[in-house]
């Protein structure tokens, strides 16, 4: 493509709109962004890219006026800024589309646009026939000719990304953050939304891109930005990019040593899924006829994106999703119809993606946490007798190596990656036979990281099986046996971690079929 | 705490509370007991005989059905749910009490009426408490109900079904008949053991045996857990359903007991007593430092929280203040009580921040 030209930039103005200077945000317990410089130039979009965790989120938030930067200044139009919040972000221009749609389900497209800054009539009274026919503009303008009285809850996920965009659009923003905007998007939607982004930046729009799919940087940006491990990695223009050099500079240059091939053979693997469909009311299937068989030790990663139904999987397989269809077993028994507390008896455990959501319980100590899961075995004469309980919570404390002095400690006093640690403990108090991981590694630091990765080898080692899912492409070729790649709910690829390249994963990450025939149906007895 | 904070491991964050912010969080953390001790010293220098035994037992005993209710409530506000109906539990359940004893259980196509002893009574209506709870707690958990609207409801259904027992009158005179077999009832609330009051007795048993179950069960430590993340409880395998339905019932069966101590006390069993009780059970919840969020709260703090309600308008009405007044007070010491918890949490988190 030639839309590297040059931006079209008004005559005479400074090309650089926005300026990032030495930004350093620190979290406790970790340093989410270091030093780090960025350049926004008007009428371009400015890509950036990096691992999960690599800090694009945090500065992504800076520049949104969601949080502020523990040092360094924003440079805007020539003046110092200070985001107050993203409204006070908004007001100066800069609007931001999140990966994770922030709207109101039970409000229509035109409500959902002005949210908080209504067009009103001298006002006080919401001005709802200006606000439709705004609406109505701006989804003509992004060529979606939605009804701006249809409820959003109503509106496909795709649809539901082009209001949040008009939204955004409708502050008539200088600056348009876009958070991985196509990662729910089919292909049609895709190219609907490059053509709005190329009004955008002929209108002088500077748009700060975001994706994990290097190819669509590679197409639509004129300046890429890496960002690795929290600081500054490279920038260049698009002229100057590839797609290797992108993986290049995400990866660095020192390869993870790949897992010596293993055999994995056993007479009954120890989890068997076969056929498992999640129905989605109205639409595809969140999980389309998913059947894999995992062996006892193997460590399987699936890889994907956001919104291939790596989550969903793992909850229909963990018992979450009554609604989830298809057969699993676990070492031969069948679970399919068991509820989340009995599966986990017979040796399932899940480490959700969300820690703090779904993983922890906050008001609890540390240690009240790690036991949450077999309270059943530290009793005696109906209490919870603390001195075993205290033992194992110590000893697993130990084993993991669990930064924490006692275990009395509020949870919240530990870094992102120790509560990751205390998650797992929890599951593997339960011996488990297979540990599912969601994202085992998302918001915690590279040390934490090749810890977490540590662990799960150990586990395989035990003879646990472990299926993780990542959208990490150095993750899921470093720490796997065998490769699971997940689109659009189906599974497109599975390899064996030795033959897998990059290329593969990422071509089967956006492909849209299924691979052929799975493994044998299960063996129904037992 | 200060002496712990001094251990922390080098390379954790630590927290770096000072001195004074040290005291400031535990003077916050017990601020309910300092209240306690400040509302007693108050009127024991205003009110001559307040500290005078007879009063105290009098006090304790208009504070035992606050607590007894208080003690379930507890539990239901630390899964993050609500229980209304409890005040109506205390009318049914005294109305069914004393319909057991006036009338027995008549079996017309018998011929017979079974007058039940007092025991089997206590035990009836315990049973029907626990299951107007365990009611609830379907109706939260199968039903999907919210639980102020599932209690809500359950609060019109019970109070009319009391005042249907006797056509909304009362049951007076609850002595019981030496040929029925069935006297005794008023023991439960005049009765006393060593000079101390039975109900009292009773209390104590209960705290100590909820503190025991909050603090030290699996059952207890569920109870926190989904109070303060129900989805992080159920991927740990925590029957939420069912500890739900549980709590709701514990609440019943506390509301049954202070109906029965209630009815007891008068030797009568009105339909409309136990009115507005849930509001003082929630209230000496809160008092006590129970979060309506869910998760935080003790069974002591609530216990501690019902002496200070109580003792606050026992006080007030030996002093000879209006009721419009009590209830003024009433309403600043609870809104204080949340201001305080508020400002307990801000220290916290500075403490802990640094």
């Amino acid at each position: 493509m030639s839309g590297a030209a040059a931006p079209a930039a008004a005559p005479g103005a400074e090309p650089v709109v926005l300026r990032a200077e030495h930004i350093t945000r620190q979290f406790p317990g970790t340093v989410a962004l270091a030093d780090v410089s960025f350049e926004v130039y008007r009428g371009a979009v400015n890509a950036l890219v990096g691992e999960n965790g690599a800090g694009k989120s945090t500065l992504m938030k800076i520049l949104a006026g969601v949080m502020p930067p523990t040092s360094g200044r924003i440079v805007l139009e020539g003046e110092e800024v200070v985001f107050e919040s993203v409204h006070d972000a908004a007001r100066k221009g800069i609007g931001i589309v999140f990966q994770e749609l922030n709207l109101c389900p039970n409000l229509s497209v035109a409500e959902n646009i002005f949210l908080g800054r209504f067009l009103t009539r001298g006002g006080v009274q919401v001005d709802r026939q200006r606000q439709r026919e705004r609406a109505r503009e701006l989804m003509h303008r992004l060529e979606h000719d939605v009804d701006p009285d249809t409820l959003v809850g109503e509106l496909p996920i795709g649809e539901q990304q082009i209001v949040e965009i008009a939204k955004a659009l409708s502050e008539d923003a200088r600056i348009l953050i876009m958070d991985e905007p196509t990662s729910a998007l089919s292909n049609a939607e895709v190219e609907i939304l490059f053509s709005v982004i190329q009004e955008l930046k002929r209108d002088g729009v500077a748009i700060i891109y975001i994706s994990h799919r290097l190819e669509e940087i590679v197409r639509i940006s004129d300046y890429v930005t890496v960002l690795r491990d929290a600081r500054l990695q490279a920038k260049a223009p698009i002229a100057e990019v590839t797609v290797p050099w992108i993986i290049r500079q995400m990866l660095g240059s020192t390869e993870p040593p790949k897992r010596r091939p293993r055999k994995f053979k056993a007479d009954v693997p120890v989890l068997g899924v076969r056929n498992l469909t999640l129905p989605r009311p109205g639409g595809e299937p969140l999980v389309s006829d998913v059947s894999f068989d995992l062996q006892p030790g193997e460590i399987v990663g699936i890889y994907g994106l956001l919104g291939a139904g790596r989550s969903e999987l793992f909850e229909s397989l963990f018992g979450l999703r009554a609604e989830a269809r298809g057969g699993v077993q676990l070492a031969g028994k069948d679970i399919t119809a068991l509820p989340v507390a009995a599966r986990i008896r017979h040796g399932l455990f899940l480490v959700p993606e969300d820690r703090q959501r779904d993983g922890l319980v906050l008001n609890l100590t540390v240690g009240k946490n790690l036991s949450l899961a077999t309270l059943a075995r530290f009793v005696r004469f109906g209490s919870i007798d603390r001195a075993s309980e205290g033992g194992e919570v110590l000893r697993i404390m130990r084993s993991l190596q669990i930064k924490v002095d006692t275990p009395d400690r509020s949870i919240t006093a530990l870094s992102g990656g120790n509560q990751q640690k205390v998650v797992v403990g929890k599951s593997l108090l339960t011996n488990p036979k297979v540990l599912l991981l969601d994202e085992p590694t998302r918001g915690i630091d590279v040390g934490a990281k090749a810890e977490m990765f540590r662990i799960m080898r150990e586990l395989s080692d035990q003879g646990i099986g472990v299926i993780f899912a990542t959208s990490d492409l150095k993750e899921v070729t470093g720490a796997s046996d065998r490769i699971l790649v997940m689109s659009r709910g189906q599974i497109t690829l599975d390899i064996d971690a030795a033959q897998a390249t990059d290329e593969l994963l990422v071509n089967a990450s956006t492909s849209k079929v299924a691979i052929g025939a799975g493994p044998a149906p299960l063996n129904t007895e037992s | 705490m200060a002496s712990r904070t001094a251990e922390a491991v080098a390379g954790l964050p630590q927290p770096r509370a000072s001195r004074g912010a040290a005291l400031t969080l535990l003077v916050l953390k017990l601020r309910t007991f300092i209240a306690l001790i400040l509302v007693v010293a108050f009127f024991a220098a205003l009110a001559p005989n307040f500290l005078s035994l007879a009063n105290v037992i009098i006090m304790s005993k208009h504070v035992a059905i606050n607590a007894f209710l208080a003690i379930g409530m507890t539990f239901v506000i630390l899964t993050g749910g609500i229980d209304l109906s409890v005040g109506s539990i205390v009318g049914l359940v005294g109305m069914a009490a004393g319909g057991l004893i006036t009338y027995g259980i008549p079996l017309p196509m018998f011929g017979v009426v079974i007058y039940p002893n007092v025991f089997e009574i206590f035990g009836m209506t315990l049973l029907l408490g626990t299951l107007i709870g365990g009611f609830n707690g379907v109706l939260v958990t199968r039903f999907g109900v919210a639980p102020f609207i599932a209690t809500l409801g359950t609060m019109y259904i019970a109070r009319g079904a009391a005042l249907l027992l006797n056509d909304g009158a009362t049951f007076p005179n609850l002595v019981g008949r030496p040929e029925f077999g069935n006297q005794g009832f008023p023991v439960l609330g005049a009765g006393t053991v060593l000079g101390i009051p039975l109900s009292i007795i009773i209390l104590v048993i209960v705290a100590l045996v909820a503190a025991w179950v909050a603090g030290r069960t699996p059952l207890g430590r569920q109870v926190y857990a989904i109070g303060g993340n129900e989805r992080a409880s159920l991927l740990s395998g925590v029957y939420v359903d069912r500890v739900k339905i549980i709590v709701y019932m514990i609440a019943g069966f506390c509301a049954a007991i202070a109906g029965l101590v209630v009815a007891s006390q008068l030797v009568a069993s009105h339909p409309a007593s136990g009115t507005t009780f849930e509001m003082n059970a929630i209230a000496a919840a809160v008092l006590g430092g129970t979060s309506l969020a869910g998760g935080r709260g003790t069974i002591g703090g609530t216990v501690v929280g019902a002496f200070v309600i109580g003792v606050l308008s026992d006080g007030l009405v030996m002093m000879g203040v209006s009721e419009f007044w009590q209830m003024v007070i009433k309403g600043i010491v609870i809104i204080s009580a949340v201001i305080l918890d508020q400002m307990q949490g801000a220290a916290a988190r500075r403490a802990r921040l640094g």
